[in-house]
Parts: C-alpha cells; structure tokens; sequence
C-alpha cells in the first residue's frame, strides 16, 4: 500500500517535470516520414502541381550530418488530393538517421509559393521507447554494463528492500539525468566548463539523493528503516555518474536524456529484483562452504549474464 | 619503516580491496576483458588513491566531520579530473576503452572507504603508503582476472599469441565470463584462508 503511494508520488514529479518540458520541442521546420525504408513521405499542407512534384530536380535529399552527399531520387508519386508527396529511392535508407529533404521552388496552380526543407526522422516515441529498451534489457546497466554491482550486491537479499531500492533508484535517476543534462547543456557547455562535468554531476546526484532521502523519511518511514545506508550510496553508485556521462557523450535530448534515465532505473530495479528472488532461495541452499556468500552471488550473476545475452538481437523498432 | 611495508602488504592480499573487502567490484568486471586495461585503469586508481589520501591526510584537520563526505567526493573528483586529462595525452588508444570507467573512478567505493577509514585519520606518511598498497592490490586484482580472462578468452597475454592453435572459451570475454572468474578467485581466497587458518572467513561487505 505505501509502496503505492510512493509510485503515485513518484509519477507526479515525473509527469509534471515532463509537462515542463514540452515547450523546448516545439517544431521549427516542417517533418516527412520514412515510409517503409525505401521512401519518404512528406506533406506539402497545399495541392501542388503534378509536373512540378513529379520531377527528382526539385528534390534536395541529404542526410542531416553530409549535407554535401546528395541522394538520388528514383522517382515520385502524389496522393490524389495532391498535398503530400513520395519519394522513392533505389537504395534503402538509414532509418536511424535524420534526412532532410529540400523542396525548392514549390508550385501551386502555377504560381511558385517558396521553398521549403523538411526534417525526416523515425517517431520520437519510437526512438524514445528503443533508448528505453535498449537500457532496460539489451544494455541492461548490471547484467552487460557491469555498473553499480556494489549496490546490486548490497541489497539484493530481501525481495522487499530490493524492490524499494529499486523504486527510489529510478526517480532519482530521472530526476538527476534530467537536471544533468540542463545543467550541461545550459550552465557548462555555454560557459566552456565541460571539464568540471564530473565534479558538477556528482554534485547534481547529491542532492537529488538528499532529495529523495526527506521524501522518503515522511512517506514511507519503514522502507527509509530498511534502505538504511544504501540510500545515501546511491550517490556512490557508478549507475548514475554513467547515466549522464554516456547522455552527453551520445548527445542525446531532454526526453533521450529522461529516457535513458528511466530505462536505466528499470533495468536496475529489474536486475534487483531477480537477484534477490535466487537469493533469498540460496539461503536454504546448500552451498559449498567456501562459496558462501559472495562468490555464489558472482556465480548466479554471471548465469543471469548470460541470459542477458538473448536480447542482444532484440530489435522491436 | 618495516611497518609502513606491512601496510604495503595489507592492500595486496589480507585485505585485497577487490577478492577481500569486495569494494569496486564494477571495473573488476568491466574493463578485465585484456590485461593491458586492467593495467592502465589500475595505474590510474594507485594515481588517484595516493594522492587523494595524501591531500586527505594533510587537510584532515581543517575538514569538519559533518561535511566530510561532500569534501571527500571533491578532493577525489579533483584528482580524477587530473587523470582524466593526463592518460589520454601517454596512450590514447587503450584510454579509449576504459575512458568511462576513468571518469568512474570518483566512485569507486574503495578510494572512499581508505579516505574515511584509514586518511582521516593517519599522517602523511602511513596514508601514503596505505593508499599505495591498496592501489597496487586493486591494480593486482584487475590484472589477475585480466589475465585469466584474456587467456582462456582469446588465447592470448598482453596481447601476444599463448595458446596457440588451441581454441579459447568466447565466454570467458563477454559478461558473464567476468562475473564467472572473480567469483571463483574469491572461493579460492576463502578456501586458501582456510587452509591456512582453519577457519571460513565472514564475506565481505559487498558495495
């Protein structure tokens, strides 16, 4: 029931810091869609001419980082109500890359209304939901990373306390990838301090553990009792030092940034949550006296490994 | 002198920061796919310990106990800043593979727990040769499993052809083959104990 209350409080904070957010994402230029991965689709909002859309000249197609390597355009069809266009091409896009697609002098009924450049890319969901993935399962961050096993090990031995460690984990590492990437791209990038990084995101990490730690203490006193000093080592935890170190490596957005934070928290809170269900069954185990302990959790870890390594081919999006 | 040695010693095997007090157990893992990064990474640890005990040892008077944590964290980012910008300039192509977990060092447990446990409290001197000691153990610890791993993984050390024609265990490279060899290194220290002392040492504290 208090772990119910907490997740509600837990998705308040996360709703609202993702309503904050929305207006950085206002679209600046008009956006096509990969249509299978031979086309682009992309919506011209007026009727167009037909002998103006369907010749490749009028069409500059580059991907985003090359603009100087154009790509040809095999051939083009209009739908019937002749707004939106799709370009065909020989050779099979990227899709993970972001294209653009320049329409130069745009023609309708016979009057040339301008030129326009389109932003094509996959959904933003899509990308969102594949960063998700990728941290929880495919990179999970205990099982193929090798991060934050002093803490995997530390409190895997009880299911419950693995799952509240598990639920606290994640909000503050959305929370701290988040504020991380703020304070990066608008605080250090901006006054050419990228060097203090580490200093500014351990700090950063700090305070969002502080931050939990007083929630936590008046929300849910008994799971705070039994945290105890794994609460305060999470600032320790090599997970959430990575976490922003690897956003700003990949370059990646505020809802990336979120993302990558959320998906490396479940991923954590999964791993928890296995180990502790073997664990908790090892104690009634009988295991090689010089096994005991630690070396048999190694051991356990290095199986779970391995049946990570299964989704290493899992590619959904 | 003959107990600064002993203090040398402590780090390397009785109290082994990586197979002993089971501290920084996350670069054991990751970086050990070849010797020559448990090396380096190792390198870069001794570098950061001894100084950040040093600087710690120094100052230990003027650091009050409440705020002594944050203090710590800074005076080790600090040093990790250092080595961060050094490593890359003497060999950048192994700094590639391990660069994140050079970033990570700020938080390995172990350079944390010396400062607390042993620099705060000592002079300059046996702080020095602690945090030596205890570097050179971790340095230790990454290289064995390197070793082993990179033998039966590819078949080679250092980088040079060992097996043969002999066909190595893939495993032993990915993931797990990590997870496999340290937790077998622990037995075997727990059994050696035994051996020797008759008893099963308690396990360690395991963050």
């Amino acid at each position: 029931m208090k772990i119910i209350r907490f997740l509600a409080a837990a998705g308040t904070v996360l709703a609202l810091l993702v309503i904050a957010a929305c207006p950085i994402f206002a679209a600046t230029e008009g956006s096509g869609d990969f249509k299978n991965d031979k086309g682009i689709e992309i919506p011209f909002g007026v009727p167009v001419d037909e002998s103006w859309a369907k010749d490749p000249a009028n069409y500059n197609v580059y991907e985003k980082p090359d603009p100087d390597i154009r790509i040809p355009v095999d051939s083009i069809s209009l739908d019937a109500r002749r707004t939106t266009a799709t370009l065909n091409f020989k050779d099979p896009l990227n899709t993970g890359a972001e294209y653009i697609v320049d329409a130069t002098d745009i023609t309708s009924d016979g009057k040339v209304i301008g030129s326009r450049s389109f932003l094509v890319k996959k959904g933003e969901v899509q990308i969102l939901l594949a960063i998700i993935l990728g941290a929880m399962l495919i990179n999970n961050f205990v099982f193929t990373k090798y991060l934050g096993l002093c803490i995997f090990f530390g409190v895997s031995q009880k299911k419950e306390t693995a799952i509240g460690m598990g639920i606290t984990f994640t909000l503050v590492m959305t929370l701290a990838a988040f504020f991380c990437w703020f304070l990066y791209n608008y605080v250090l990038e901006v006054l050419h301090l990228d060097f203090l990084k580490i200093i500014v995101f351990i700090g950063t990490t700090a305070i969002f553990v502080q931050f939990v730690d007083t929630i936590l203490r008046k929300v849910n006193p008994y799971l705070f009792k039994t945290l105890g000093v794994y609460l305060v080592l999470i600032v320790t935890n090599c997970i959430v030092l990575a976490v922003p170190l690897i956003q700003t490596d990949s370059g990646y957005g505020p809802f990336e940034s979120v993302s990558l934070g959320a998906g490396a928290g479940v991923g954590f809170a999964i791993a928890l949550f296995l180990m502790a269900c073997v664990r908790e069954k090892l104690d009634v185990c009988r295991v090689p006296p010089t096994f005991v302990g630690l070396p048999i959790a190694f051991i356990v870890t290095g199986m779970f490994a391995l049946a990570f390594l299964g989704f290493s081919g899992l590619s959904i999006f | 002198m003959n107990k600064n040695i002993q203090l040398l010693w402590n780090g390397l095997i009785p109290e082994n920061p990586i197979f002993r007090l089971a501290l920084s157990l996350c670069p054991a893992v990751a970086v050990t796919t070849s010797v020559k990064n448990g090396l380096m990474l190792g390198l870069a640890v001794v570098f950061v310990q001894v100084f950040s005990s040093c600087t710690v040892a120094i100052f230990r008077s003027y650091i009050h106990p409440r705020i002594r944590i944050p203090a710590y964290v800074i005076v080790i980012a600090l040093w990790v800043s250092v080595i961060d910008m050094i490593l890359p300039v003497i060999s950048p192509a192994v700094y590639k593979e391990v660069a994140l977990f050079v970033k990570l060092i700020v938080v390995f447990a172990i350079i944390i727990s010396r400062l607390e446990l042993f620099a705060s409290k000592q002079p300059l001197i046996p702080s020095f040769f602690d945090g030596m000691g205890m570097g050179i153990g971790f340095t230790f610890g990454l290289c064995l499993v390197g070793a082993i791993r990179e033998l039966s993984g590819v078949g080679q050390l250092f980088g040079y052809e060992v097996l043969g024609g002999a066909k190595p265990l893939l495993v032993m490279i990915l993931p797990a083959g990590g997870f496999f060899v340290i937790g077998f290194i622990m037995a075997t220290f727990n059994w050696l104990e035994y051996k020797i002392t008759g008893k099963i040492p308690a396990s360690g504290g395991g963050h």
